[in-house]
């Protein structure tokens, strides 16, 4: 099992024919992930040629909206290598066509335009995860991102994190363990899928035995996650929080890491995760090392 | 800036005075001269310039050639005064705050209004929360003339005053979103003399994604020549780079990892001589040899720099690729390459990256095995 994301996932990739859709296509299909098809309007009834994991020729059709996509392929999934002046239309368009999951991986969407989406998104049928994400994996399942899936196998982890380098980094340190699903959810001030939407699914997912979630300076979202984790989480959470050398007023590189005044300081985090039980590790070693303490006990 | 904002406001209709802006303590006597009666306000990117002297009541054209000279000579909040704002001095009826801004954790925008007390609104909001009104506004429907209507009743705008507040409310709400701001203040919103409505100082913040995609045009309000030295340097060379106070270097890949980077580098220092981190540097996913050049160019021409910590998980990116960009930036650099060099590769083809590292065996660097280690033999060498 998993969350989000497994063997059922079938995937289309909205802006299949551009250079970054182009590649991860190819990694996707290399790790495994069962990719249907793409989306670009000015290329409707092209395919592009790329090989899936075993070597093999794949043609995969490239449609002019998500809507006609999902009738012809019953794609369940759709990831976003959209720029980011085209991305609020394409996710409205997968939101109109009721994809499922939508992954946004486009970096530098404007704030107030994913604020929109996020709008619009209410009442309808459609997660939304990202922008500004590495995507989810569910490691020998499935793949709708860019993670690297050659870190590490399936496992007990369930990982949710702001940061994709940290996601791969903490894939690496408890790579002997494994992972039922790592999702990073994006570093931008307002974001689809957050830390308490994937607790909550990993809480429910039977897999899923030690959850591990990085957060990092800025807003109050692992704040919140520590509320949630008190009332609703019975699997042990362990933590980490990125930033506490960060100096106020400034951005450290996503555009929602930043410290206003005294608020969304790292040390802040780290003691709301801790009053509700949540160990937190100093570095992300040390992080890695008490998941695994507690993931040896089990 | 102050004088920024008020441009702004008036692009988009709300009333306020531009006024002069000036960089000398003469421009200041002249601009004077013509507006009489007049504020000398500092213009700096921060809150609490009354309070540190940076805005002074001229009455006389030398009164305010002397409030200029003195201003211009304080440093605010760390950040120098490079020029003033003159403009008319118009004492207020009464003050009120206004502001519109992204509520992250709500995931909408929001509304903040008072009319008791403008500049004081952070005492207001802690002796009488109640005279603050907090007003959700969903991004998907906006600001119109119903909702501005809407809020003005809410905020409790006296009726001498209420049509003028609808109007500068849609007004503002365009400056929010017609510029792509993440935050559009009013404080104070005066109500002058013959009840007339102004915004006598302000602050937009403006989101950078949206500036990049969208407006062009914003690039005129970035004053750089009060940015550091390295950063513009950086920013020139398109890095995602922030000057920190520290000795030790720091290169890496993906935000979240190099502020980590930068904390570990932090715990090793206590241990050795208490050195500190020297930047925040994301190269991104794709460290080829020009980025990385550019990046150790940067940080080699930090003085304060003692050594150098490159930390690299190669996702996407080869560590074979990021090697041979660490081989390359120090040829393009030569003699300047001049700090020793800690590189901790990990992750995707880690053993060729670490071969070709090895091969090239160059005297300043050294490989670490992990990210812990790595920056504890950095904090080690930038105390040495």
């Amino acid at each position: 099992m998993s969350i989000y994301l497994n063997q059922d996932s079938k995937i289309i990739v909205q802006g299949i024919t551009g250079g970054m859709g182009a590649k991860h296509t190819a990694l996707m299909l290399d790790s495994g992930a069962t990719i249907v098809g793409g989306v670009n309007a000015r290329k409707a009834g092209t395919t592009v040629s790329h090989k899936d994991k075993d070597g093999n020729d794949v043609e995969l059709p490239v449609f002019g909206t998500v809507e006609e996509a999902m009738k012809e392929t019953d794609a369940n999934v759709s990831v976003l290598f959209v720029p980011p002046a085209f991305t609020k239309a394409a996710c409205i368009e997968a939101i109109d066509a009721e994809m499922p999951l939508i992954v946004v991986i486009t970096e530098g969407v404007p704030v107030q335009d994913t604020a929109e989406v996020w709008s619009y998104l209410q009442g309808k049928k459609t997660r939304m995860i990202g922008p500004n994400c590495p995507g989810i994996i569910t490691p020998g399942v499935s793949l709708a991102g860019i993670t690297p899936h050659t870190i590490t196998d399936t496992g007990p982890v369930g990982l949710v994190s702001k940061s994709g380098t940290l996601t791969y980094q903490m894939m690496y340190e408890l790579k002997d363990f494994g992972f039922s699903t790592a999702i990073g959810i994006g570093g931008d001030p307002v974001i689809g899928t957050t830390h308490i939407d994937a607790l909550q699914a990993f809480e429910e997912d039977p897999e899923t035995k030690v959850i591990v979630m990085i957060g990092e300076i800025g807003g109050d979202a692992e704040e919140r996650a520590a509320a949630y984790i008190k009332d609703n989480i019975t699997k042990p959470v362990v933590g980490y929080v990125a930033g506490f050398t960060a100096p106020e007023g400034k951005t450290m590189g996503h555009a929602g890491a930043i410290v206003s005044g005294s608020s969304g300081t790292a040390a802040a985090k780290q003691e709301a995760l801790e009053a509700v039980g949540v160990k937190v590790g100093k570095t992300p070693s040390a992080t890695a090392e008490l998941a695994r303490e507690i993931l040896k006990s089990l | 800036m102050e004088f920024q904002a008020k441009q702004l406001f008036a692009k988009h209709g709300v009333t306020t005075t531009l006024g002069v802006v000036v960089e000398t303590a003469e421009e200041a006597r002249k601009a004077a001269e013509e507006i009489g009666f007049c504020v000398v306000k500092a213009q700096v990117k921060a809150g609490g310039r009354g309070k540190a002297g940076g805005v002074k009541l001229a009455k006389t054209p030398d009164e305010a050639f002397q409030h200029a000279t003195d201003i211009l000579n304080l440093t605010i909040k760390d950040l120098p005064v490079n020029r003033v704002l003159i403009t008319p001095a118009t004492p207020p009826q009464e003050e009120y705050y206004f502001s519109f801004l992204l509520d992250r954790s709500n995931r909408q925008y929001l509304c903040i209004a008072s009319v008791e007390g403008g500049v004081e609104i952070e005492e207001v909001a802690k002796t009488n929360p109640d005279a603050v009104k907090k007003i959700a506004i969903d991004p998907g429907t906006g600001v119109d003339a119903a909702k501005a209507r809407e809020i003005a009743t809410e905020a409790g705008f006296p009726e001498a005053v209420f049509e003028q507040a609808v109007e500068m409310i849609e007004s503002l709400y365009k400056v929010f979103v017609e510029e792509d701001a993440t935050l559009v203040e009013v404080n104070p919103l005066a109500r002058l003399e013959g009840d007339k409505l102004e915004a006598l100082d302000g602050k937009v913040s403006l989101d950078e994604n949206a500036s990049e995609v969208r407006h062009p045009d914003h690039e005129q309000f970035e004053i750089r020549e009060e940015a550091d030295a390295l950063e513009s340097k950086a920013k020139d060379k398109g890095l995602n780079y922030v000057k920190l106070d520290g000795e030790v270097g720091i290169i890496g890949n993906g935000a979240g990892l190099v502020m980590s980077t930068l904390d570990v580098v932090a715990y090793a220092g206590e241990k050795h001589g208490n050195v500190k981190p020297a930047n925040f540097l994301d190269i991104g996913g794709g460290a080829n040899a020009q980025v990385m050049a550019d990046g150790l160019d940067v940080i080699l021409h930090d003085e304060q720099v003692k050594a150098v910590f490159v930390n690299v998980f190669g996702g996407i990116t080869a560590c074979d690729e990021v090697a041979n960009g660490i081989v390359g930036a120090l040829e393009i650099l030569g003699d300047e390459a001049s700090k020793p060099l800690v590189v901790r590769l990990d992750g995707n083809n880690v053993e060729l990256g670490r071969q070709i590292l090895s091969e090239a065996n160059h005297p300043l660097v050294t490989l670490a095995d992990t990210m812990d280690g790595g920056a504890d033999k950095a904090a080690e060498l930038a105390n040495a």
